[in-house]
């Protein structure tokens, strides 16, 4: 098997709050590999942002990564870097080139004062030591490859005169700048309408093929894993609670929890006016917890005295993990 | 027996004829008026009691403006909105402000988001009561009860009357903005967004209690979305709006079987669907959706219509009726065969 290029490892971040520790990311794993889309699926709360951000080493305040590793391949080959143990300055060097970070808000990521061409400028010329005339060369090549109309003219435009859809246009275009190996996508069409979110879904993959890139894409849309991943991790609560390729965890899903959560996905194909199957209960705040398994209080099939004291561990093979006691790992 | 079993005979609670709302562009010093944002450009449907009515669209499209002016939450600019009531049919359109009043407790409104639509200060008892008290259920013990049966009705603890709306999800919130709306027993009940803003678990249980509460209650929904899937769960009928029209109307299976328009078509293929490699033969619509204060001529669809012809360009279809009970702006409707969810391959490859 080919090595991967990033692998996370037992990572944990939490954050300092008043009503305690809160664990956002709690024991999180999993491989990203070049030319292949790794999805991270999860409802609110369930760590997938703080993992993102966790990776990049900007995790805001009062967060701390606090354990686990997050294992970079160089390019060249050779040994694994974790990038936990890089300082600032070596941490800045990773960002932009080796990988990048496309928002989920684009209005909200973009800086109102500066026109578009400027802010993917200002990565260009930071990493790759170009003249100002050749970043805006590139930067109009990168808007023309993902696929901004008239590029040389939009170049000189500011975030608010674009639509949504250019906007996370360009927003991928100063992700990719630096020409990163890893690109995680957060929520990247989450406040686009569906005609655009294909749009940009399209690009996305497009741009995968084509580059080679490994890409990391994290939503709560079960539909957009279905059509964008190769290997999916499901989160809940900070915890990847199932990972495996993209066809067995929808067509044989394991954890309760990934198969509640397929059920209650509402389908064009249904029949109109028809219940869903639903999950009972909400989602607690990662402040509060539940003792064990933290499925558990909405969790059908558990086992009573087992689920409710102890947490099930990560068992299964390469590839294809689970955290669920129904499947291995019972004392 | 259901209150809806009355099915698609009913008579007709609500017709909008006609609707438009623009809103001025002023310029420069003098406030000129230099344009017009033709947010709604003539929209018409009627919603039978007890039935389900989607508006559908993406952003901008107007699908909001129509609600907020069925609700008189704005004055349209023209045309009529029908509401029967009580044996009579008042125009909404232009009636004037103070005999609206009585009539709003005939209609209410479900939020889109139910973090900013609850005032955080008040308890979830008084939040529910207030549209009581206003309407002259001044009595504290009786308003207290209808309280309790509201909550039990939207699957909310009693126990929880006297707690602020940060102690609660999401999807309980929306619960209560739920039970809120219902307090006067309305007719008509406008729900824009009911669920985008919450987790897919509990989305579910939010669509499955509009379900019920309509079934139990013989409610009237004008249901406002973006998302095709969740629309399918919930209505009888969908009109498809784009750029302040209405460009398809049908009932619901019909429409998402086999649909008229070209923007119908689009929209389908687009939704993503929870069936891994089922996107091979995706519609990629190109370009933006059009502005709507400065709209393409012709059919508003046909810069991204992979469908137009040359009379596109001039022609503004109108809405037709094609057969009983469905209707499409489309110039091309008989000619063209499209695709809808049967044709898509929406099942493994």
């Amino acid at each position: 098997m080919v090595d991967p290029i990033l692998s996370i490892r037992d990572l944990h971040t939490e954050f300092v709050a008043n009503e305690g520790i809160i664990r956002a990311v709690d024991g999180v794993s999993f491989d990203v590999f070049q030319g292949r889309t790794l999805g991270v699926v999860g409802e609110s709360g369930c760590g997938k942002s703080v993992t993102a951000r966790s990776i990049l080493g900007i995790v805001e305040k009062p967060g701390r990564v606090t354990g686990g590793q997050i294992l970079l391949r160089p390019e060249t080959g050779g040994e694994a870097v974790d990038l936990l143990q890089l300082g600032p300055k070596a941490m800045r060097a990773i960002r932009g080139p080796e990988i990048a970070l496309v928002f989920q808000e684009p209005m909200a990521s973009f800086s109102q004062y500066y026109t578009i061409g400027n802010q993917i400028m200002e990565g260009i010329r930071l990493h790759l030591k170009l003249s100002a005339r050749a970043a805006r060369d590139r930067a109009i090549e990168l808007l023309d490859m993902v696929g901004v109309p008239q590029p040389a003219r939009r170049v000189d435009e500011y975030p608010f005169q674009l639509s949504g859809g250019l906007r996370q246009r360009v927003m991928i275009a100063m992700a990719l700048a630096c020409d990163p190996r890893v690109l995680i996508a957060d929520e990247p069409t989450t406040a686009l309408d569906v005609t655009t979110q294909a749009q940009i879904l399209d690009l996305l993959r497009e741009l995968q093929q084509k580059q080679g890139l490994a890409l990391i894409l994290i939503t709560h849309d079960m539909g957009v894993i279905a059509e964008m991943a190769h290997d999916v991790a499901v989160m809940y609560l900070g915890r990847a609670v199932e990972t495996g390729p993209v066809s067995e965890i929808f067509t044989a899903p394991k954890h309760p929890y990934t198969r509640a959560l397929l059920r209650s996905i509402p389908t064009v194909m249904a029949k109109p006016r028809t219940r869903l199957p639903t999950i009972e209960g909400s989602i607690p705040h990662p402040s509060n917890r539940p003792a064990g398994c933290a499925y558990n209080p909405r969790c059908l099939e558990l086992i009573d005295d087992l689920c409710r004291v102890q947490e099930p561990p990560e068992t299964g093979m390469a590839g294809r993990r689970i955290r669920c006691f129904l499947h291995g790992g019972r004392p | 027996m259901s209150a809806r079993s009355e099915g698609l005979e009913a008579p007709v609670l609500l017709e909008v004829k006609g609707l438009k709302k623009y809103f001025p562009i002023r310029k420069g010093l003098l406030r000129r008026v230099v344009g017009q944002v033709k947010a709604v450009d003539g929209v018409s449907f009627a919603i039978r009691k007890g039935e389900t009515l989607a508006l559908v669209g993406e952003s901008g499209c107007g699908k909001t403006t129509v609600s907020r002016c069925i609700l008189r939450a704005m004055a349209p600019s023209e045309g009529a909105i029908n509401f029967a009531f009580e044996g009579r049919t008042v125009d909404l359109a232009t009636l004037p402000r103070k005999r609206l009043r009585p009539l709003r407790r005939h209609m209410q409104m479900v939020f889109q988001d139910p973090y900013s639509s609850l005032n955080p200060r008040m308890v979830v008892g008084d939040t529910i009561g207030e549209p009581l008290l206003i309407n002259g259920m001044t009595d504290r013990a009786e308003r207290r009860r209808r309280v309790l049966e509201l909550m039990e009705l939207v699957g909310l603890p009693g126990a929880a009357i006297n707690r602020f709306p940060h102690a609660f999800s999401g999807g309980q919130r929306q619960r209560i903005g739920i039970a809120r709306a219902l307090a006067l027993n309305p007719a008509l009940i406008v729900a824009d967004e009911p669920v985008s803003a919450l987790d897919v678990s509990v989305q579910a249980q939010i669509l499955n209690l509009l379900l019920d509460l309509q079934d139990r209650l013989g409610l009237t929904v004008l249901f406002v979305a973006h998302d095709l899937s969740v629309v399918k769960h919930v209505s009888d009928r969908v009109a498809v709006m784009y750029v302040g029209r209405i460009v398809e109307l049908a009932e619901t299976e019909a429409l998402y079987r086999r649909p008229l328009h070209p923007y119908t078509e689009a929209l389908l293929s687009a939704a993503p669907t929870p069936v891994p490699g089922a996107v091979s033969q995706r519609i990629i619509l190109e370009r933006d959706i059009a502005d709507p204060a400065n709209p393409p001529p012709g059919c508003a669809f046909h810069p991204r219509c992979r469908y137009a012809e040359a009379r596109c360009k001039v022609e503004r279809p109108d809405m037709v009726e094609v057969e009983p009970g469905r209707q499409v702006a489309c110039l091309r409707a008989g000619e063209l065969v499209l695709r809808g969810i049967t044709d898509m391959p929406h099942e493994a490859v």
